[in-house]
């Protein structure tokens, strides 16, 4: 992790340029501008109520700004603002080339339905309609999760946090997505449990070549699954660079009180 | 369509029970489902004198568009005699001056909730469906802004997984009623509680069929000569129910049969749902390995009111 390698996977996946979102007199989000290449990691950092959900919303397509551009490079539309193209063409960039995975494993299954369905989803989603391939599909992705296979048919409120985060990322990656948004994907799950499912993700992750965003409060899942981070204050982006550049050597005032915060424990 | 002008001089109500106004308002949403075969079309559901779940959409439909020279069918489940069908018909008899009939090639307007009749439905005939849930994708999404976007982008996915859960539970596509399909290739539709055995015969229909949901306050309706494919896997194709036994009144081997249990000794029969069907194939002189048994008699059926 120490030596800071160039990303060689050149080419350009997002370009966020001036975004801004406010809720009436609440800016949420502030000029906010970023890049992401393919196969980049990018974490967002900052304290509660910086406005990290509201622009992955925004920038997932959930949200529309009030102001600035989200470009994504989509293999229907090549680099285009998602605000620009119709419902429809952003509902199908989010549905065949993003997952999303949300901090609350309840906003992101179904908890109707068993957690193979759950993750065979996004397959009938993107119009497979052989229920044996995707059966198979979905034992295997099981497996990648490590979630047990007798599991399967059962309903996602039978599985523990951390097994249920295992779902959500399986259910956000079976498609082959180009992109993954991670809202504190390990939010709500015990130390050990975070631990692994960190390791896991990060395996997944650059098997895949994915491109990610993880946002987080915790300074040691970015050091672990960033290349680069952006630390957000007040909606602003107060600081960017690569992961260690940032923490190893904090140019903004927060984001030293952060990283010190973090050391002090 | 038109209200009679020599209205009895006692009558307490409007021809047909809804205002006029009220009638042609239906019958523009009535129109718009036509042009627009599977979707969903939002109408000013009335009070009805019935509760909802006893059919008020279909009532509302038929009230629109019944005139005197009809002639009315009622059924519920297969049956004509069966408390809901008897009073909505009577209903109809009473506010519309219409002939009421048993008798399927007869009828010029059928409302059901749970069967479409055996005998083939022709040109000219309309079905009016009682619907309890138009929305089929609203086990699955709560949301309906969101089921008003896969309808309009043709997001159907979704629908799916309801096929999956079925062949991971059960190892084949279950479900037997409300079986959902894609209409005209395009809008996706639930047929009401209508038994999959039914689906087959909305496609290319000769019959107009018609679906009014109250509750929610919905129309939708399936043309004649229109393209209707339940949804399915490629390893697990559409199936409709099949019984080993015949009826045991009718002997009929293709009907779709109600279990009917005997005794506390476990014996039990299958018997024709569609019991005017039943009837008529009696009358031509067919009969089944229990033909004679009491519930022959019951089933016999009356003349028309
Ligand atoms: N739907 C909304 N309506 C009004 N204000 C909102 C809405 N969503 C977010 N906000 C406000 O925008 C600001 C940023 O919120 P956001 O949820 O993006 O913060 P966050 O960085 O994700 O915080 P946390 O770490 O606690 O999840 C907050 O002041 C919040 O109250
Ligand atoms: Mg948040």
């Amino acid at each position: 992790m120490s030596m800071i390698t160039p990303i060689e996977r050149d080419e350009q996946l997002l370009v966020v340029e001036g975004l801004d979102k406010s809720f009436g007199p609440i800016g949420a989000c502030r000029d906010v501008s970023f890049e992401l290449r393919r196969g980049e990691i990018l974490g967002i950092v900052g304290e509660s109520g910086s406005g990290k959900t509201t622009l992955l919303r925004c920038i997932s397509g959930q949200l529309e700004p009030t102001g600035g551009q989200v470009l994504f490079n989509s293999r229907r539309h090549g680099m285009h603002d998602i605000f620009a193209l119709s419902e429809q063409d952003r509902r199908r960039i989010a549905r065949e080339e993003w997952g999303y995975v949300h901090q609350n494993p309840r906003d992101g299954l179904r908890m109707r339905v068993s957690g193979g369905a759950n993750v065979a989803e996004p397959l009938m989603m993107n119009g497979r309609r052989h229920y044996g391939e995707m059966r198979e599909q979905s034992l295997n992705w099981f497996e990648r999760v490590e979630l047990d296979l007798g599991r399967i048919d059962n309903k996602p409120r039978t599985f523990s946090g951390g097994m249920q985060q295992r779902l959500q990322i399986a259910r956000n990656l079976i498609h082959n997505p180009s992109l993954v948004f991670m809202d504190e994907p390990t939010g709500g799950l015990d130390v050990s449990v975070q631990a692994r499912l960190l390791d896991l993700m990060r395996v997944l992750v650059r098997e895949m070549g994915l491109a990610a965003i993880i946002v987080t409060h915790d300074i040691g899942v970015a050091r672990l699954l960033a290349d680069r981070l952006l630390v957000m204050k007040s909606g602003f982006v107060v600081e960017q660079g690569l992961t260690d550049q940032v923490l190893d050597d904090p140019q903004h005032g927060y984001t030293q009180l952060l990283v010190s915060s973090v050391l002090q424990i | 369509m038109n209200a009679p002008s020599n209205l009895p001089a006692n009558r307490v109500y409007n021809y047909a029970y809804l205002d006029e106004q009220t009638k042609r308002m239906i019958r523009r949403s009535i129109l718009k489902a036509i042009a627009i075969p599977g979707y969903q079309v939002p109408f000013g559901s009335r009070e009805m004198p019935v509760p909802y779940g006893w059919g008020t959409g279909g009532i509302q439909v038929t009230a629109s568009i019944i005139g005197p020279d009809d002639v009315y069918k009622c059924i519920d489940q297969g049956a004509d005699d069966t408390t809901n069908a008897v009073s909505i018909r009577r209903f109809f008899a009473r506010v519309a001056d219409v002939a009421t009939t048993e008798q399927t090639e007869e009828a010029t307007i059928i409302q059901t909730r749970h069967r479409i009749p055996e005998a083939p439905l022709q040109e000219g005939q309309i079905m009016v469906y009682q619907v309890p849930q138009p929305e089929p994708l609203r086990g699955l999404e709560p949301r309906e802004t969101e089921t008003r976007a896969m309808h309009a982008y043709e997001e159907y996915g979704l629908q799916y997984l309801s096929l999956y859960e079925s062949v991971a539970a059960y190892g084949r596509i279950a479900g037997g009623a409300g079986y959902p399909v894609l209409v005209d290739e395009r809008y996706l539709m639930s047929p009401s509680p209508i038994p999959k055995f039914d689906n087959p015969k909305l496609h290319q229909s000769e019959a107009l069929h018609l679906f009014g949901a109250g509750r929610e306050k919905r129309i939708y309706a399936v043309p004649p000569h229109t393209d209707v494919r339940s949804l399915d896997f490629e390893d697990y194709p559409f199936e409709i129910q099949s019984w080993d036994e015949v009826c045991a009144l009718c002997n009929c081997d293709s009907s779709y049969k109600d279990e009917v249990i005997l005794d506390d000794d476990g014996n039990r029969m299958f018997v024709c749902s569609d019991s005017a069907y039943c009837g008529e194939r009696r009358k031509q002189g067919h009969s089944g390995p229990l033909a004679g048994h009491a519930l022959d008699q019951l089933d016999q059926p009356e003349d028309a009111e």
